[in-house]
């Protein structure tokens, strides 16, 4: 609570909101003990006296009432009002919205239909039938107002609660003996509370216009009694003589409603999950790169990246992802690179064409040369330039990376008229050409398919030929085959493999798995938190692994034909965060042969004969 | 083709459900029509034959059927007040309320995507900032205040606009002096609902930015315009389109309010002077009718969501 | 078939999801997802059920805990129908475990809460007794005892997996099905877990169903195991035997397409990837399409279950 408090203050137009509102419900609630004038007092002879008149302040009204008075009781009873509608529309809109979210079926089937006659009316037409039943009053206009949000609140939360009910722990709760309505009260409510909330706090403004609306229509509060909508409403037939009377009770709707707002804002903006992780800034086209000194990379290589350390930028705080990360990668070679999650591997095939998001993503250091030019010292428009052209990706899962609404057919044309600045034509010859290429039957039909109707197999072969369409020279392919059944993948990686062989193409392979990366790899990196611990031909460190954590991890994975049996294990788990103060071996803590020093110093890289490894005292 | 049949087949429950809440409510009005027709010193025997000449005498199940069975025949009654067809008043009305509003929603569509999306790709700039100031004032505002003011300002004290009306009472009547007297109402109508579609649509604008396949487009080495016009907003447009289907509710909502501020001779001021006047068959009708159009209409959007999205099935 | 010594046994069972065509059309379309199968559990045994996605093998997983109700077919447990048992006696008897460990935590709880909860609704014990338990479950699953006041998101796929082992653990229950205990979680905590999973298993006398689509997974944890292709079992067999020697041509694909370290990709023809309609399901044998040693009679005929050798599959024409 404390926290949330802390959240809601730090954003400063919230702050001014909540400032404003306290303000306001003090001034207001406290009107009855504070030395004004009878609001209902008529005094004829001083009708329509202007703000800052002797003896009142605001002025007064058309029968010489006190407007200041008439303002702070009219304010009271706009918020007693409106906040009261939200919450009898929250409670039973919520209750609603709950169990057809959780019962489905026919009680959901039930509740909706009701929900969709009531929604099918604008607001305003059901809130008129229902005064007009009840009769003008302000007490109705509330029950209207009430009533007339019920379904947006029902359906809000029925939204909420159908994605609550279908997660794994409703069920495990059920597989845990709780009655239906144990889980309602205490698996579903409390994951739903934050919506509920947030949903009150963006509405409650709006209903008080709503109540506002139905007394300026004088069928809300009745004389003498008078809201803020019934002042404005009065003050209406004065409005070009005395437009005081009207602006006096509008502003101070605009004041309340803006205050509402902004603190609404703040507590949606606090209780929103995606905002604290980020998820609401708009990611740049290229990564920001922060590199203070320059790499010296004298590199001839192909590709050179030399010392490539990126970090991801939380509340000011740098959290390295990857740390001088350094290969090479000759013309036509397939070098993979391996790693659990959190190792950094994602992150640098991303890094290479600086397309890490960012914010958070950082790139702090290092140089990535690609025939001969450092990528990192580019402008956008180089960089553009590379991408999809000369570099281009086969991302993990096609389903997320292709996009939903666009044929397959255009997807794949687009690389091609991006840089080659020539119209469709050829673009779709060629488009179909490398569907032929993938081996995908029936070209045509795919063309005009979206991605969502193939098959995951079918949808990576697709990526496979978008990345192919302008003769790249470096692949970058990150997990490509990891969302596949192995039965597809063995098939996605043979048509890999032949292809980059026809063309004579460099493949940067990035996979977890020791199998798929040993099909297909001539050379391979290990990467163990953000660093890379082992380098060397495939065949070398598949049967002579040199490092501890490489030889330890090849070991546990379980392979076919040994059985039922125990397996061997690393201890411990992957670290997740990478501090940049850490110094030693990032896997001591695991390894089985560590020594005292291991903890004490930096380890460098050491080469010896075709590969490098991280350890100080490697298996030889 | 056969969607859209089965979508209108599908809307006629929802239809009958309007029907019953109208007639029904409607019907728990307290208060004897014939008495308010005949005014308080009328006979009871007077009373009592007008009942039975406006079928009032029957049950209210009977009743309701008669009034469904007149209504799909279009006839809605008559109104006692004005005396004369409750259909021919309201279309007349409808007419009227059909080029505020539609103009409004027309404005707060295309303004409110607009501005949402340069405030997104702008996120953090000085443009950003003006729009989410603007767009929070005006969502904070209440129309009919805000109709208020400005008649003051532009009609009173700049006499650039006039102050109420659809059409100039002497002269006028052309399409220009339609114009002239629609600015005010229209952009009164507007705010509200302008500033909700940009808030809806910089939020989501800036969701889809994140997506993987905005990744891959950039990956492919497409053009950061190319990006927003072809990859994010075809996404966006879908997401928004559900809340511009309610939004068209809100400014039919709102309408009520401006048509009284400005005079404009709608739906919306027939409607309130009805329900004050106890003109029961008149609220009737335009309730049943204005629901009517609505459901239509989000019927034609949820066409075009699936028009849009392949992905519905 | 069902044996007396089964402490799980399934007959007939299948489940196809069904919506109406349209507004038209009260004729219903079905979709199959499981079709008429039968699986007996003993006690003590792990029994594997490998699959690939869309093979149905999460739906079997699911209708044999009583989460999802069955189309047609019984299930007993100990010899009663599940639909015997009281409202809330089912869980003290199967447990389900899910593959997603952090998702199946409630992020608003504490670990403790969650854990309390079967020995609350399932054991009826009281405070003192339900903190005791905790606490002993807590060691067995190596985990540490501060942890119980911590939320889901603060621990790593593998310790929340041991969180989820525990839960199974407190409801007593002899029989867990596992639905892919290990995929989502990395390469080197999978082994630790594999290996809790087996320790637990002789120490508690426990029946596992493991539901997974790796073969190394299944291997080594399993007694036996079923394969499921398109919703039906297509091969069952001892374990050890299955993998030496796969009967069917499917067995044989998914063996051979597992990567191996030692090898280089061997090039592979475009074989027919894609299943079959399930609202359409073909005539004959549903693996027609991509099998290797296929004939007109598949394309026909649905091959019954073949018993050879102690061995049961169902091909016409079966490897070996």
């Amino acid at each position: 609570m404390i926290n949330f408090l802390k959240l809601i203050s730090r954003n400063k137009l919230a702050l001014f909101g909540g400032i404003l509102l306290v303000i306001i419900f003090v001034v207001s609630f406290l009107s009855p003990l504070l030395p004004l004038k009878d609001p209902d007092v008529i005094k004829t002879s001083d009708r329509f006296l202007l703000p800052f008149s002797e003896g009142y302040l605001l002025g007064t009204d058309h029968l010489g009432r006190d407007l200041l008075s008439r303002l702070l009781w009219g304010t009271r009873l706009s918020l007693l009002v409106g906040i009261s509608a939200a919450l009898i529309s929250a409670t039973i809109g919520s209750i609603l919205g709950t169990i057809a979210g959780f019962y489905g079926n026919k009680t959901d089937n039930v509740i909706m239909r009701i929900i969709d006659v009531l929604m099918a009316f604008p607001y305003i037409l059901l809130a008129l039938a229902i005064v007009a039943v009840l009769g003008p009053g302000l007490f109705n206009a509330m029950i209207a107002v009430a009533l007339v949000n019920i379904p947006f609140f029902a359906r809000n939360i029925r939204g909420v609660t159908v994605t609550i009910a279908n997660k794994e722990f409703i069920d495990a709760a059920r597989l845990s003996g709780m009655s239906n309505f144990k889980i309602i009260i205490y698996e579903i409510f409390p994951n739903i509370l934050p919506v509920i909330v947030v949903t009150i706090s963006t509405t409650v403004g709006w209903m008080i216009l709503e109540t506002a609306g139905l007394s300026f229509l004088g069928l809300g509060s009745q004389p003498p009694q008078a809201d803020l909508g019934s002042m404005l409403g009065e003050g209406r037939s004065a409005l070009i003589v005395n437009p005081h009377t009207s602006y006096v009770p509008g502003a101070m709707i605009f004041l309340i409603v803006i205050a509402v707002n902004l603190f609404g804002d703040g507590i949606r903006d606090a209780l929103d999950p995606r905002l604290s992780k980020g998820e609401l800034v708009k990611p740049q086209p290229v990564t920001q790169i922060k590199s203070n000194g320059n790499v010296e990379n004298k590199s001839n290589s192909f590709l050179s990246v030399k010392n490539l350390t990126t970090a991801f930028e939380f509340d000011n705080k740098l959290h390295l992802a990857s740390k001088d990360v350094s290969f090479d990668i000759k013309k036509g070679e397939c070098l993979g690179l391996i790693g659990e999650s959190g190792s950094g591997k994602s992150v640098t095939a991303l890094s290479i064409t600086c397309l890490v998001a960012s914010p958070p993503g950082v790139i702090v250091n290092g140089s990535v040369k690609f025939q001969g030019d450092d990528i990192l010292k580019m402008n956008y428009e180089q960089i553009r330039e590379l991408r999809g052209n000369k570099i281009s990706y086969i991302f993990q899962d096609p389903l997320s990376t292709l996009h939903p609404l666009i044929k397959i057919g255009k997807q794949l044309e687009e690389a091609f008229i991006e840089h080659n600045h020539q119209k469709n034509k050829e673009a779709t010859l060629k488009g179909k050409e490398l569907l032929k290429l993938v081996q995908i039957p029936n070209i045509e039909n795919v063309w005009n398919s979206y991605p969502h109707e193939l098959s995951g197999g079918m949808r990576q072969r697709v990526s496979i030929a978008m990345a192919l369409t302008n003769d790249p020279e470096l692949i970058i392919a990150d997990e490509p085959t990891t969302a596949l059944d192995v039965t597809v993948q063995a098939q996605i990686l043979s048509l890999l493999d032949t292809l980059r062989k026809e063309r004579g193409l460099s493949v940067l392979f990035i996979s977890h798995d020791f199998g798929v990366v040993s099909q297909i790899c001539d050379r391979v990196i290990v990467m163990y938190g953000g660093q890379i611990v082992e380098e060397g031909k495939t065949e070398n460190i598949m049967s002579k692994p040199r490092h501890p954590y490489t030889s330890q991890l090849m070991e546990c994975v379980p392979h076919i034909g040994f059985g039922k049996r125990k397996l061997p294990t690393i201890l411990g788990s992957p670290p997740l965060i990478i501090y940049k103060k850490e110094i030693g071996c990032s896997f001591a803590s695991r390894c089985l042969f560590k020594k005292d020093n291991c903890l004490n110093e930096d380890i460098k890289i050491v080469r010896k004969g075709d590969s490098e490894v991280r350890c100080l005292y490697p298996h030889e | 083709m056969n969607y859209l049949l089965q979508r209108l087949l599908s809307a006629i429950p929802v239809l009958l459900g309007i029907t019953i809440i109208v007639f029904f409510i409607i019907s728990l009005i307290p208060g004897d029509p014939a008495t308010a027709i005949l005014g308080s010193y009328a006979t009871p025997e007077n009373v009592k034959l007008l009942n039975e000449q406006l079928g009032l005498d029957k049950g209210l199940v009977q009743r309701y059927f008669i009034w469904l069975g007149n209504l799909v025949q279009g006839d809605l009654g008559r109104s006692f007040a004005l005396n004369r067809p409750v259909l021919d008043e309201i279309l007349e009305r409808f007419n009227a309320t059909l080029i505020l509003s539609g103009t409004a929603f027309i404005l707060c569509s295309v303004v409110g995507v607009l501005i949402g999306t340069i405030s997104a790709f702008k996120q953090y700039t000085i443009t950003d900032k003006i729009i989410t100031f603007t767009v929070l004032t005006g969502i904070s505002l209440p129309s009919f205040f805000l109709g208020m003011m400005m008649i003051l300002l532009f009609a009173v004290n700049l006499q650039w606009l006039p102050v109420s009306g659809m059409y100039a009472i002497y002269g006028g009547g052309d399409f220009l002096d339609l114009i002239h007297h629609l600015i005010m109402p229209a952009i009164a109508l507007a705010l509200v609902a302008t500033g909700v579609v940009a808030r809806i649509t910089r939020n989501s604008v800036l969701e889809i930015l994140r997506q993987d396949y905005i990744r891959t487009a950039r990956a492919k080495g497409v053009r950061e315009g190319n990006v927003l016009f072809k990859h994010v907003l075809r996404i966006a447009i879908v997401t928004i389109l559900p809340i511009l289907g309610l939004q068209a509710g809100f400014v039919l909502s709102g309408s009520v309010f401006i048509e009284i501020v400005f005079q404009w001779p709608g739906v919306g001021r027939m409607l309130v002077d009805a329900i004050l006047k106890r003109d029961i068959l008149l609220v009737q009708g335009g309730v049943m009718f204005v629901a009517a159009c609505y459901v239509l209409f989000n019927i034609a959007v949820d066409l075009l969501q699936r028009y849009l999205d392949p992905r519905i099935k | 078939m069902n044996n007396k010594m089964d402490i799980l046994s399934a007959k007939n069972l299948s489940k196809f999801y069904s919506k109406n065509k349209g507004l038209f059309n009260k004729q219903s379309i079905n979709l199959r997802a499981v079709n008429n199968i039968n699986i007996n559990l003993k006690a003590k045994e792990s029994l594997g059920i490998v699959g690939e996605s869309g093979c149905g093998k999460s739906t079997l997983a699911k209708m044999l805990a009583g989460l999802i109700t069955p189309s047609s077919g019984e299930i007993k447990i100990q010899d009663k129908d599940i639909n015997n048992y009281k409202k809330y006696e089912l869980p003290n008897h199967i447990q389900y475990m899910f593959q997603d460990p952090i998702s199946s935590l409630n992020p608003r709880k504490t670990i403790y809460q969650s854990l309390a909860a079967p020995l609350k609704y399932l054991r009826n014990l009281d405070e003192k007794e339900i903190e005791k338990e905790i606490k002993s479950i807590i060691k067995e699953v190596s985990l540490k005892e501060e942890f119980l006041n911590r939320f889901p998101h603060e621990f790593s796929g593998g310790q929340a997996q041991r969180i989820g082992i525990a839960r199974v653990l407190l409801s007593k229950a002899k029989i867990i099905i596992l639905d892919e205990p290990v995929s989502a979680l990395d390469v080197s905590v999978q082994s630790q877990i594999l290996n809790l999973l087996n320790d637990l298993q002789k120490k508690f006398e426990l029946s596992y169903i493991v539901i997974s689509h790796d073969l190394a997974v299944i291997e080594a944890i399993c007694d036996r195991v079923m394969v499921m292709y398109f919703g039906d079992i297509v091969e069952k067999s001892d374990a050890k035997e299955l993998f030496q020697k796969p009967y069917h041509p499917y067995t044989n694909l998914l063996l051979k397409s597992v990567p191996k370290t030692n090898q280089k990709i061997k090039i592979q023809n475009l074989i027919e990837t894609e299943l079959p309609d399930p609202i359409n399901p073909p005539e004959g044998c549903s693996f027609y399409s991509r099998c290797e040693n296929k004939t007109e009679k598949c394309k026909d005929l649905n091959p019954e279950e073949t018993i050879k050798e102690n061995r049961k599959f169902k091909c016409f024409f079966p490897n070996n």
